[in-house]
């Protein structure tokens, strides 16, 4: 991706092959030191923190994990969602909620001052802050639909101080995805660039289609004919209506794969599959459908419920 | 505002019973209404921060207090800092602030 990141094994100081729980105690132990809201105004743990947070994220899934070691994913993997940070609050005004030094914290006291004076500020602040600085990265939340999330889409995002943004979705979006849009975060300082916009993206459930990784899954009704003697369906994809044959002595529950017509190639991957599972529907009552059935004798009579009875 | 609802709502992890105990202890204080709690953004961060400090960093209830002590009198200070800072670019003159900081730079050493 844009940035060149550590490895993850690297970042939490364990060896390749380090079990789960070596991994998961290295990471508690770096989030312990270096937890944003444990250090104000340290920016350095600042990073840190976000470094170990996106490399944990990676190595405590085992599938993430193996997906890195096998070189399928790189060290960036899925951006770490836009944490709320309780130092924000606590260092405003509206921190007073928690304060420990009692209703006269409120105002100032001439021992207040002979406690602080020690600590540089004003113009050694100033002196530091002339330094380029890039701007702050921004955290936005966007919505959308099912279909724009897999197939992408165009969206206008319109910020609190009323710029917009046009924001590209590429296709194969997944729910939680942070889409990173260079330097349109905050503006710099001193001539430092800007931060990014980082914007994480919900993906609203869909009626009929579920996803599975590069896979789409669907309930697929059909009527007892197409099931006992099969034929053409038509069948809803994220691309669009596709004919499909449906095989005969298909069963409820039975699932029919249509390949590559599931979430388009993205990043790298190919594109998954449809899988469609057949869902008997009888419809309305049908007297000749009773009679016949009444009248009926299976050659190989089956008993489905057989395999409930063996449970315990 | 949101109630006790949305907050177990939004962090993921955390329970009712967990909250309602940590707002007994007054851990984290939400506005008391008529009809329930009313929590602004920082009692929602605080929860948070509390959930990831027990579950992440294994700092146990017993422990937790200590700590919370600890933080809520780092950040006290941190706003005396901010105050103290911006009363100073007001009311003092830039050559006696120049002064001021060229002394302590020459003691912090």
């Amino acid at each position: 991706m844009e940035r060149e990141l550590a490895d993850p094994y690297t970042t939490l100081g364990v060896p390749r092959d380090a079990s789960q729980d070596a991994i998961r105690d290295a990471y508690r132990k770096l989030a312990k030191q270096h937890h944003p809201d444990l250090n104000p105004g340290n920016a350095k743990a600042e990073e840190t923190f976000k470094a170990v947070s996106g490399a944990n994220s990676i190595l405590s899934d085992p599938e993430k994990r193996g997906k890195f070691d096998r070189g399928e994913i790189d060290a960036s993997g899925q951006e770490q969602a836009p944490r709320e940070s309780y130092r924000n609050h606590a260092e405003g005004g509206s921190g007073r909620r928690y304060s420990r030094t009692g209703p006269q914290s409120e105002g100032w006291s001439d021992a207040d001052f002979g406690d602080i004076f020690n600590s540089v500020f004003g113009e050694g602040q100033q002196a530091d802050a002339k330094r380029p600085m890039q701007g702050r990265d921004e955290h936005y939340a966007l919505s959308t639909a099912f279909l724009d999330a897999v197939n992408g889409a165009m969206r206008r995002l319109t910020l609190p101080d009323g710029r917009t943004l046009e924001v590209k979705i590429p296709p194969g979006t997944a729910d939680g995805q942070v889409l990173r849009l260079r330097g349109l975060g905050g503006p710099g300082r001193n001539g430092g660039p800007a931060g990014d916009a980082l914007i994480e993206v919900h993906v609203a459930e869909h009626r009929h289609f579920h996803r599975d990784g590069q896979d789409i899954r669907l309930s697929l009704p059909v009527t007892l004919s197409e099931a006992v003697i099969g034929g053409p369906v038509e069948v809803p994809t994220p691309g669009g209506p596709v004919s499909m044959r449906v095989p005969p002595h298909a069963d409820s529950g039975t699932e029919l794969r249509l390949r590559g017509r599931g979430v388009p190639a993205h990043d790298g991957l190919a594109a998954g599959n449809l899988y469609a599972k057949l869902n008997v529907v009888l419809g309305a009552p049908d007297e000749a459908l009773e009679e016949f059935l009444r009248n009926w004798k299976p050659k190989n009579p089956i008993d489905p419920r057989q395999d409930m009875r063996e449970l315990p | 505002m949101i109630g006790i609802d949305g907050v177990t709502g939004q962090i993921s992890g955390l329970t009712r019973q967990d909250l309602e105990r940590w707002i007994e202890n007054a851990w984290v204080q939400p506005d008391k209404l008529a009809d329930g709690y009313a929590f602004r953004e920082i009692d929602v961060a605080r929860a948070r921060l509390i959930l990831e400090m027990r579950d992440e960093m294994e700092i146990n209830e017993a422990t937790l207090p200590v700590v919370l002590l600890l933080l809520d009198q780092l950040y006290d200070l941190r706003r005396q800092m901010r105050d103290l800072n911006s009363a100073f670019l007001q009311v003092v003159p830039r050559g006696v602030r120049l002064d001021l900081a060229a002394h302590l730079a020459a003691h912090s050493r």
